[in-house]
């Protein structure tokens, strides 16, 4: 109630003297006893480099970007500026970086980590936040798609749980792409930790608040994802950041069927069901994880073609062409669910659940696959009812054409068409398919995607082991 | 200047304009004198003759020899377009370990979409002038309207506005950090009421209780919050006749949606629970 009090009195005019007045209260003191820990330096960057923080540009990043800028500021001496490239830009693709503190700081007096900041036109910066330290990451914290305009406003990103934040090294980081191809240049300024008081009705949530079912087989390991943490703030605005796995504490109520590691790891260990929940602080995370075991999983065959026949799109036995993605999630068309995200002692496997359809893109570079004569695909259908009549898996490959980018009319592409008894459910399928097959392809020297479309007659399958040979 | 003198102006109803033109050095003395204090007692109100209290200690609902009920929605949302449909059910209104419970929700129930409470006392107990206050911590979440207010008893004998409404504290949702104290009557009512806001610095009023009041007295309304004398209203302040030297009637209630506040949207947790510590009634024993 006293600091309450004093809080209001010191945005009275009077306001250097009540501060002498307030001080001489001697009932303060033994606030000021601490324990010896780590520095609670709370500024980060005011009017420069506070004591002890660092600059660490992202690899791949205009290493340039960021300057200090005495002219433009909201407050003091300087501003933090960042020059966002244009799209195409030698020096980098992006502007990111991390600004840790080297010794670490106690952050778990404050409740958020405050900025000003505006842009040199309307723009949504891609990920910025705190816990970034090129270490664990432990406690990392990721706002997404934060809107900037051109008038300074005051940002704030709050601390998921301030009590674990007892040394942190990453105090700041950002990173950001060019917008519409277009380069601009953001200025933050006054970044601080603070204790705001008005950080309240905290929301945390695993999956994103959704309860989710899994079937698993033993041996396998999933990643907790959609980790996140919603306050409520003075605004009145609910705001939700992403937050690292650390944050939480995770419980399974079967711990010889799944159990979770710090790190946010679910391990199948055994047969049978189990339920995963997280608390985050005191406050139990809305969503969950429903664990189905099946037992042990039989692998797809593994590969034992020569590397020098295999041009390798996904698969442990060989190293793998870059791919962009495994699936393009392009919503509301594609239902598609799930992409490169199971593992199962050791092996990587792509799920896909919901199918109508889905693509991998493997564009940058795209393949030359003149010299090869085949493509290789393991799939697992997991269906409940065998294959009938209707059910089909057509199999797509698109080859992008000289200019190696999607569009621009030089593009080609074909699809096989897959059904029983060739495509059985509950086990494993190879698909050894001439690339002579895929009659409609003009050219195999551009290959740029390969999709999978059932059109809902087929909505579960594991794929592995995507090559082509010779 | 003495102590004494200092606290003579302390205790003028109209201290809050006196402070500010008095200058530096009362306002010095009055930080020593009180800037320390150390019990948890707003010092801002000066009537402490007890006439009414509930603390809420005894479980179930709420003594109805102190509180009554207004039930359903009122014509046209009580006049406010508010969607909720009042009642007396315990999921609604209940006192339990010494604090009463408010509890708006989102169900369909008699064709509105949302339930909740609002108690009041007409008939049990009306007063002229006193200080009235309760300890209340709020909900949150858009569309949220938790109220502490006052209504003229005469409402047999003349319509709202003419019979005077004084609300103590009323709070938007949305807005976690700010309160308003008003007053309506003829001539400066609803979108026309002579209002001010407070604002919680480095707090919010849905996380913690605090205290909400008014010292009234002819010609004049304080309000104030926890310990903090934010406003007086005058007759002087009001555009219209002053109507506010009659018996008043107490109302708490919890709305949602409606012209003030706004409907609630996705992202409004329900339930929402005000909960009310105690409410308590001072009598002006300067007039009455």
């Amino acid at each position: 109630m006293k600091s309450k009090k004093n809080g209001y009195l010191k945005t009275t005019l009077l306001l250097g003297f009540i501060f002498t007045v307030v001080t001489s209260c001697e009932r303060e003191i033994s606030d000021n006893v601490e324990f010896a820990t780590f520095p609670k330096n709370a500024e980060v960057f005011i009017d420069g480099f506070s004591g002890g923080l660092q600059y660490f540009p992202f690899l791949g990043s205009k290493f340039d970007a960021f300057s200090v800028d005495t002219e433009v500021k909201y407050k003091g001496e300087a501003s933090m500026r960042l020059d966002v490239p244009n799209f195409g830009d030698p020096s980098g693709a992006y502007a990111g970086a991390i600004f840790p503190d080297a010794t670490g700081r106690n952050l778990s007096d404050y409740d958020a980590l405050t900025f000003w900041a505006k842009s040199s036109q309307a723009a949504t910066i891609n990920e910025i936040g705190f816990g970034n330290d090129f270490g664990e990451n432990k406690y990392l914290v990721t706002k997404a798609n934060l809107r900037i305009s051109t008038n300074w406003s005051k940002y704030v990103i709050p601390l998921p749980d301030p009590y674990k934040l007892t040394l942190e090294k990453g105090m700041f980081w950002y990173a950001e792409g060019p917008e519409n191809n277009d380069g601009y240049t953001i200025w933050i300024d006054e970044i601080q930790y603070e204790k705001l008081g008005t950080i309240a009705q905290p929301s945390p949530a695993i999956f994103n608040g959704v309860d989710r079912l899994e079937q698993a087989f033993v041996g396998a390991n999933l990643t907790m994802n959609g980790l996140t943490q919603t306050f409520n703030l003075a605004s009145g605005i609910n705001e939700t950041v992403s937050v690292a796995p650390s944050y939480f504490k995770f419980s399974s109520t079967d711990v010889d069927v799944a159990r979770v590691s710090e790190l946010g790891v679910v391990s199948i260990v055994g047969i049978g069901t189990a339920k995963i929940t997280a608390v985050l602080g005191d406050v139990r995370a809305k969503g969950s994880l429903t664990i189905e075991s099946l037992g042990s999983f039989v692998a797809a065959p593994t590969p034992t073609r020569s590397p020098s026949d295999v041009i390798s799109i996904f698969s442990n036995a060989y190293t793998n062409v870059p791919v962009e993605y495994y699936n393009g999630y392009y919503a509301p068309y594609q239902t598609t669910q799930g992409q490169d995200d199971l593992n199962i002692n050791g092996d990587n496997i792509i799920k896909y659940t919901e199918l109508n359809f889905v693509g991998i893109q493997f564009s940058q570079p795209t393949i030359n696959a003149t010299a090869m004569t085949h493509l290789h695909i393991d799939v697992l259908i997991q269906e409940p009812n065998p294959i009938d009549g209707g059910d089909f898996l057509k199999i797509e490959l698109e080859d992008y054409g000289a200019d190696g980018t999607f569009g621009n009319g030089d593009d080609s592409a074909y699809a096989l068409t897959f059904t029983s008894p060739t495509l059985v459910s509950g086990s494993w399928v190879s698909l050894d398919i001439p690339l002579s097959d895929f009659t409609g392809l003009t050219s195999t020297a551009n290959l740029g995607q390969i999709l999978f479309i059932s059109d809902a007659t087929i909505t579960e399958i594991l794929v592995d082991n995507i090559y082509l040979y010779r | 200047m003495n102590t004494r003198t200092v606290l003579q102006w302390y205790f003028n109803p109209k201290w809050y304009n006196s402070i500010l033109t008095t200058g530096l050095p009362v306002m010095a003395l009055f930080l020593l004198l009180f800037g320390c204090a150390t019990d948890e007692t707003q010092t801002v109100a000066r009537l402490t003759e007890l006439v009414m209290q509930d603390e809420f200690e005894t479980d179930g609902a709420p003594n109805t020899s102190v509180w009554g009920y207004d039930i359903g929605t009122g014509t046209n949302g009580w006049g406010n377009n508010e969607l909720q449909y009042y009642t007396d059910r315990a999921k609604n209104v209940i006192v339990e370990n010494g604090v009463l419970l408010i509890t708006a929700d989102q169900e369909s129930f008699q064709g509105s979409a949302y339930t909740s409470a609002r108690l009041m006392t007409k008939g049990l107990f009306e007063q002229m002038y006193g200080r009235f206050e309760a300890r209340i911590r709020l909900p949150h979440g858009q569309g949220m309207w938790p109220a502490f207010w006052l209504l003229g008893a005469n409402d047999d004998q003349a319509p709202w506005p003419q019979i005077g409404e004084i609300d103590i504290m009323e709070n938007r949702g949305q807005e976690p950090t700010l309160i308003s104290g008003t007053v309506h009557g003829p001539g400066y009512s609803a979108g026309e009421s002579i209002t001010k806001s407070y604002t919680l610095v480095n707090d919010r009023f849905d996380t913690g209780f605090h205290i909400f009041g008014i010292e009234w007295g002819p010609e004049y309304i304080n309000f104030y919050v926890d310990d903090v004398l934010y406003n007086q209203i005058t007759p002087t302040d009001v555009p219209g006749e002053w109507v506010f030297d009659h018996p008043f009637y107490l109302i708490i209630n919890l709305a949602v949606g409606g012209t003030y506040v706004g409907s609630p949207n996705s992202e409004t947790t329900f339930p929402q629970t005000m909960l009310v510590d105690y409410v308590r009634v001072y009598k002006n024993n300067e007039i009455n």
